[in-house]
């Protein structure tokens, strides 16, 4: 069989429930110092809003949206979630050196369909994440997973909403992953 | 008493240090656990890998817990921590929509950020996408503004809303998590039996 890993021969990943216990005790950590969750889809919004306010300032200033954002002291990347992020990928890169994980540029996808699909369906499907983690004030790590546990009553309906949705519409798109 | 830098306990010249160290142990997290990979993510829908679930409620359970213990022991000033708005309408539309961009796209946006350090590609497109997604979000905002803020229900937690207390909800998420855990292995181990090839 061409296959590069089987199932019996996995990449080493840390055992699922000492990485649970440990983004755990790091929300635990961030909230008891920064009185706020994670998050990620922030970053990328600090980034549509710099490029915005840089090609067409005076439009963005002019968007109710975007102008929330816009301060005439700093740039819009001057934000604590565009910093986490970028630590984010640096300690993403950091494991996967550590675990050999780094290697040339390649694409995951299910034994059914091309990497040429799988891009294009990652195209799509991070275009709808984006839309959607605005509607939802935050993505999974800032609404879902650290707005339930602060208890918010919007972070469990965000959460609820993102796995239940996947659950019912998985089976249609089946030929993605299986 | 924490919160620290909202107390002033830490200074805010500080902020940025400990969001870049803060981040750099979340995405070290993340690809160690698994999730740089798009096939790992998916394998939750499908029941041949149950990674996300197991990650997701640990972390959940263990950061409610332990917010319950930091607030008893007076080291956290619950009245000062960030409380997620709630806009009803909004929230489970974008959360609908975020499911569908989970299932096709294969990441959320904080994994698909350590799959691209990693060298996937099919981060670095889910990341474009996000980019693209926010993109049209802000400059179509004026057509949706009015749903965009419907349903506000203000900073409410489950206790302001139900009445019933927090360590309650921690109780009932911890029992669900054991019971899903103990679940989802069976699925998994059903379901990889007839599983040919699971290529990372």
């Amino acid at each position: 069989m061409n296959v590069n890993n089987t199932i019996d021969n996995q990449p080493k990943y840390i055992n699922p429930y000492l990485g649970g216990v440990l983004l755990g005790l790091l929300i635990l950590l961030t909230v008891y110092i920064t009185g706020r969750g994670l998050g990620a889809s922030g970053a990328v919004k600090s980034a549509v809003v710099t490029t915005s306010n840089t090609i067409a300032p005076s439009a963005t200033k002019a968007n109710n949206y975007m102008s929330q954002f816009v301060s005439d002291d700093h740039s819009p990347m001057y934000t604590w979630l565009v910093f986490e992020t970028l630590g984010v990928l640096v300690g993403g890169l950091l494991s996967g050196l550590l675990f050999g994980r780094v290697k040339k540029f390649r694409t995951d996808h299910g034994p059914n369909i091309t990497s040429r699909k799988r891009l294009i369906w990652a195209l799509i499907g991070g275009a709808l994440f984006g839309l959607g983690s605005q509607f939802g004030r935050g993505c999974t790590s800032g609404a879902a997973l650290s707005g339930t546990a602060t208890f918010a009553l919007g972070g469990v309906i965000v959460m609820f909403s993102i796995f239940g949705t996947g659950y019912i519409i998985a089976y249609f798109f089946r030929k993605l992953w299986i | 008493m924490g919160p620290l830098i909202p107390n002033g306990i830490i200074g805010g010249g500080w902020d940025f240090v400990i969001a870049l160290l803060i981040g750099i142990a979340f995405g070290f997290i993340l690809e160690a656990a698994g999730f740089s990979s798009s096939r790992n993510l998916a394998g939750v829908f499908y029941g041949y890998n149950f990674v996300v679930l197991r990650v997701f409620f640990t972390a959940l359970i263990v950061a409610m817990v332990g917010i319950m213990y930091f607030d008893c022991l007076g080291w956290l000033d619950l009245s000062k921590i960030f409380i997620l708005p709630t806009y009803l309408g909004p929230m489970i539309v974008g959360g609908v929509i975020m499911g569908f961009g989970f299932i096709l796209g294969g990441y959320c946006p904080g994994t698909s950020f350590t799959g691209l350090a990693i060298g996937k590609l099919d981060a670095l497109f889910f990341t474009i996408g996000l980019y693209l997604g926010i993109l049209v979000f802000s400059v179509a905002f004026p057509l949706f503004e009015d749903f965009y803020s419907s349903g506000s229900l203000g900073n409410v937690t489950l206790t302001d809303v139900t009445g019933i207390p927090a360590s309650y909800f921690a109780l009932a998420f911890t029992v669900v998590a054991l019971a899903a855990f103990w679940g989802t292995m069976l699925i998994e181990k059903r379901v990889r039996k007839n599983m040919k090839q699971y290529k990372f």
